[in-house]
């Protein structure tokens, strides 16, 4: 018996994988079909569900009616405004993100490498310290009655110039400040990761062709750190698409995102099915954009060193 | 040429970035200083010991003295429990994650099985759907579940399954051990078979070598996995959001609740101890680090 | 107990290759291995030398046929339960235990007592010569130490067989030739079984008792070192120990150990020994040694002497490299420098005419395939 099961790596390699498989297969591969499951029953009216198949939720989310599918009669904009608003403040924060992480990523991988841990722990202590506690100093800032408000008036004050409080709290600005100050780390590690393997010969190399820093950087530094910026990418796209703390509480109800959609379905307006549609066009969305990004540059392995 | 020459440009964009990055930081810490209470202005540190004493908003002297905030958040009862929660599910989800991950990492890296690429594959999906998707889908499976056991065996008042610290870490566990793997994975994949061959060369059965050769070898890559999954959990925000019920709240939970009604410094002394907790383990996962490099 | 340490009986490895199709990485492999024997199976990389050592090692299981140690078939019997032991080619100290902890590792397997470990690891480090050197990590010792090391950690418990895969690859010329020796050395000294891996035919000439020499998974001949040189078996023992010059040609007439083969390239017939016991009209390889090849200016035999032009002169300090141009075939020629000179013309110019002497002693007929 030991020695069949010895000999049997094919066994052996199953069992050790099963616990995790389990809970893979229980807690993310079914209830994501559950949600589709859900997504096209219809609502019971003490929140509970009707299992049924109807695409009433998906008709809603499109801006129509279940009763009146004809878009120049009653389309309402809401819920793709609502998409729209998340997939391009996802869209900012990626390109905000990138702008302020690559040089600091780049000023980190170009350290003496005495240097580089003490720097890439500078990364890790604000990534590390909590997420609601960030969200919480950027209310702090930006309140009508915050620091940075307190600041300007101080300043205005000394200047002798007229200041009324500048409302930054619950604006759109406010969720795009939070959402990059939240993923810059995200952002900052995986360029660095693949900056950091690059061969410090090559840039030597690149200079010994007759290549000037800037074209040095373009053609040499930049491609070789993609896939860095690639794995940032997905690293911060998916996870701003679905936040929904920073635009609740910097945002308030001026700025509704997805999450916030999907969440008051669950919470206030008791209706799992409507949010079940909502989360699974949000993940569909995500997937979409990641699976062409990833195919035209590639899924590095950069993503687990974050 | 030096290879280490940065142009000033990335310089100043570089001490700007780390400003941008730490000067809220630094603000939440001083704050949990301020003598007032309602946390607008920085009026100053509580400079005398002695009973509490208040003028208006501002709190002139108290037992603790500059410390008075973290005097009232360490007597506040649901700050205590959120605590002791968030660190019971931090460290069974961190336990369990770290070993069944070690284990299917394991397996993925050595052994050729049929489910291998399905198994390896389904760990990605917590990377590329967001948080949120995860965390509705686990909320309609227990409560879907539930329902039907509590309808089915008829129980009644406490003896109803539901939400609470046992689906927390249930699910903890799920959206740790793909990340766990993942770690140890890589690790795995520059450890050379011929240690272990050279064990059971030497004499030790399967155990034994796993014992005192692989585990000893790949350890570095299991701890930082299990860091990861501890710092994960503890992070958590919207996944403990949907699976948590009466009773299982957490800090990040708590805090989230608190910020919607009121502002108050005893949030900052929680901020305040949870950067001084970061900056240790930051510190302390340098060292090993360290040995490692010389 | 009988007289083979180790026997292969038939013995077939097939991998199945990224492409999907199969492989047989040792091929029907039959060979015996003495007692207290230094044995080296040399070959190429791929030619199934390291399969064949890991099958005795027990990393790998024969697909088909048998390996036998000391007598026992093994069978599927794990590694941890065979009386051999391994030293690796990237040596696979444990990084994470000292010196000292690597060699008893092995004794504290088989629950030999603190005091007995002791003793044996102080004996150990004292035939590798690392005596101070026990609590230092394998890290901190240099490529040479770290191979005392993982030597010391197999021998230490005295196994039956002693398995060694390539260990001196990693180790700079000067070294190896200095651990070449040693290892001799030692293996005479604990008397052990050896069994030696390599793809350095120089190293498997000088230190092994028997060489097996192995291509594509076959043994293509087993013999002591001098036997392999002087009398290889077939063209491509010839070709890999050495250098020859070889010419295919026909048996014409088979006479006590010699044989004359008719030659196309050379138009002409050729004597030699009948090594390869080949028969009337059979297609053989007439296989010729350069540095077993005369030159001379006039002709010295009655046969096996062409008149050849000079076509290239390489002086390599012992040896002078001369190719001489026979009717189109070209032979390679080793010259010792016997005469100390300076004059160029000493050592064959460019042109010359030379006659090629070819002795029928020096001249092995080997079977053609």
């Amino acid at each position: 018996m030991l020695r069949h099961f010895r000999e049997n790596k094919s066994w052996q390699g199953t069992l050790l994988v099963l616990p995790t498989l389990l809970w893979m297969v229980v807690l993310l591969i079914i209830p994501l079909l559950l949600t589709l499951v859900v997504s096209f029953g219809r609502r019971r009216a003490d929140g509970g569900v009707i299992f049924t198949f109807s695409l009433d939720n998906y008709i809603r989310l499109l801006g129509l009616q279940p009763d009146c599918l004809n878009p120049f009669v009653c389309f309402d904009p809401l819920y793709i405004n609502i998409l729209w608003r998340s997939i391009s403040l996802a869209f900012w924060t990626t390109v905000l993100v990138i702008v302020l992480g690559y040089p600091l990523a780049y000023f980190i991988a170009r350290a003496h490498p005495h240097r580089r841990n003490t720097y890439l722990m500078l990364v890790l202590v604000p990534l590390w310290t909590n997420f609601v506690i960030r969200v919480y100093a950027w209310m702090m800032l930006l309140r009508e009655q915050g620091v940075i408000n307190n600041v300007l008036g101080w300043i205005a004050a000394r200047l002798g110039i007229p200041f009324e409080p500048l409302q930054m709290l619950y604006t759109p600005g406010a969720v795009l400040v939070g959402m990059v100050y939240e993923f810059l780390p995200f952002m900052i590690l995986p360029i660095y990761t693949s900056l950091e393997k690059i061969d410090l010969s090559l840039y030597e190399a690149a200079a010994d062709l007759g290549a000037n820093p800037v074209r040095t950087f373009l053609r040499v530094t930049l491609p070789l750190s993609a896939p860095g910026m690639v794995a940032g990418t997905i690293l911060v796209f998916v996870p701003v698409m679905g936040t929904f703390i920073v635009a609740d509480l910097l945002g308030g109800k001026q700025v509704v995102l997805v999450g916030n959609l999907i969440q008051n379905q669950f919470l206030s307006a008791r209706d799992p099915t409507f949010g079940s549609a909502a989360s699974l066009i949000l993940m569909v969305l995500t997937l979409i954009v990641t699976y062409f990004y990833t195919r035209k540059f590639g899924f590095g392995k950069e993503i687990v060193a974050a | 040429m030096n290879p280490y020459h940065r142009h000033v440009f990335v310089r100043v964009a570089t001490i700007l970035v780390y400003f941008f990055l730490y000067a809220p930081i630094v603000l939440l810490v001083l704050y949990s200083f301020n003598a007032s209470r309602t946390n607008i202005l920085f009026e100053g540190f509580i400079t005398s010991f002695g009973p509490l004493k208040m003028q208006g908003s501002l709190v002139v002297q108290s037992p603790c003295g500059p410390f008075h905030w973290f005097c009232e958040l360490a007597q506040n009862r649901e700050v205590r429990l959120a605590a002791r929660n968030t660190l019971t599910i931090a460290v069974i989800s961190t336990l369990v994650s770290t070993i069944i991950g070690t284990m299917a990492a394991l397996a993925l890296q050595r052994y050729q099985f049929s489910i291998k690429n399905f198994a390896q594959a389904s760990l990605y999906i917590p990377i590329i759907i967001p948080e949120i998707v995860m965390g509705i889908g686990i909320l309609i499976l227990f409560s879907q579940l539930f329902e039907l056991l509590n309808n089915a065996f008829q129980l009644q008042g406490d003896a109803r399954l539901s939400l609470g610290l046992g689906t927390v870490i249930v699910s903890h566990i799920a959206f740790s051990v793909p990340f766990v793997t993942l770690v140890v994975q890589a690790r795995l994949q520059g450890f050379d078979k011929s240690y272990e061959e050279a064990a059971m060369d030497l004499g030790a059965n399967e155990f034994v070598t796993f014992w005192r050769v692989t585990l000893p070898m790949i350890l570095p890559g299991v701890l930082s996995g299990a860091l990861l999954a501890f710092t994960l959990s503890l992070d958590d925000f919207v996944i403990t959001f949907f699976t948590t019920g009466p009773g299982a709240t957490t800090l990040p939970i708590y805090v989230y609740g608190l910020l919607r009604r009121i502002i108050t410094p005893q949030v900052n002394a929680l901020s305040t101890i949870w950067i001084l907790v970061v900056i240790v383990a930051v510190l302390l996962l340098q060292q090993p680090q360290r040995r490692e490099t010389r | 107990m009988t007289e083979f340490a180790v026997e292969l009986r038939d013995v077939v490895k097939t991998f199945r290759t990224p492409e999907g199709t199969l492989l047989n990485a040792v091929d029907h492999v039959t060979l015996q291995i003495r007692n207290g024997e230094f044995f080296s199976m040399l070959g190429s990389s791929g030619c199934g030398k390291t399969t064949s050592l890991r099958m005795i090692a027990g990393f790998e299981w024969p697909t088909q046929g048998e390996v036998f140690i000391a007598g026992k078939a093994m069978g599927h019997t794990p590694p941890f339960q065979r009386p051999v032991n391994t030293v690796f080619q990237n040596y696979a100290l444990f990084q994470h235990m000292t010196v000292y902890q690597n060699i008893a590792f092995g004794l504290e397997m088989d629950r030999v007592p603190p005091a007995e470990i002791k003793r044996r690891v102080g004996e150990m480090l004292e035939l590798v010569q690392l005596v101070g050197l026990e609590r230092r990590y394998p890290r901190q010792l240099s490529g040479g130490q770290q191979q005392r090391v993982a030597l010391a950690r197999a021998l230490v418990k005295m196994p039956k067989v002693l398995l060694l895969d390539e260990p001196l690859g990693a180790l700079d010329l000067k070294l190896r030739k200095e651990m070449q020796l040693e290892l001799k050395a030692i293996q005479q000294k604990v008397g052990i079984t050896f069994v030696y891996v390599t793809h350095d035919q120089e190293e498997a000439l000088t230190m092994s008792d028997r060489i097996a020499v192995m291509s594509k998974g076959k043994v293509m001949q087993i013999g002591a070192p001098v036997e392999i040189y002087e009398r290889p078996s077939n063209r491509f023992v010839a070709d890999f120990i050495g250098e020859s010059n070889f010419l295919d040609g026909t048996v014409r007439e088979v006479e006590g150990d010699y044989a004359t083969v008719y030659v196309p390239a050379l138009n002409a017939e050729i004597r030699g020994l009948n090594t390869g016991q080949v028969r009337r009209s059979e297609s053989v390889v007439v296989s010729i040694r350069p540095e077993k090849v005369r030159l001379s200016s006039q002709t010295a035999l009655q046969n096996n002497s062409f008149v050849g032009r000079v076509t290239k002169s390489t002086y390599i300090g012992a040896d002078t490299h001369v190719y001489v141009d026979v009717r189109g075939y070209l032979f390679k020629v080793w010259e010792q420098n016997k005469i100390s000179s300076l004059d160029p013309k000493a050592y064959y110019t460019i042109g010359q005419e030379v006659v090629v002497n070819l002795f029928p002693e020096n001249t092995l007929i080997l079977s053609g395939m």
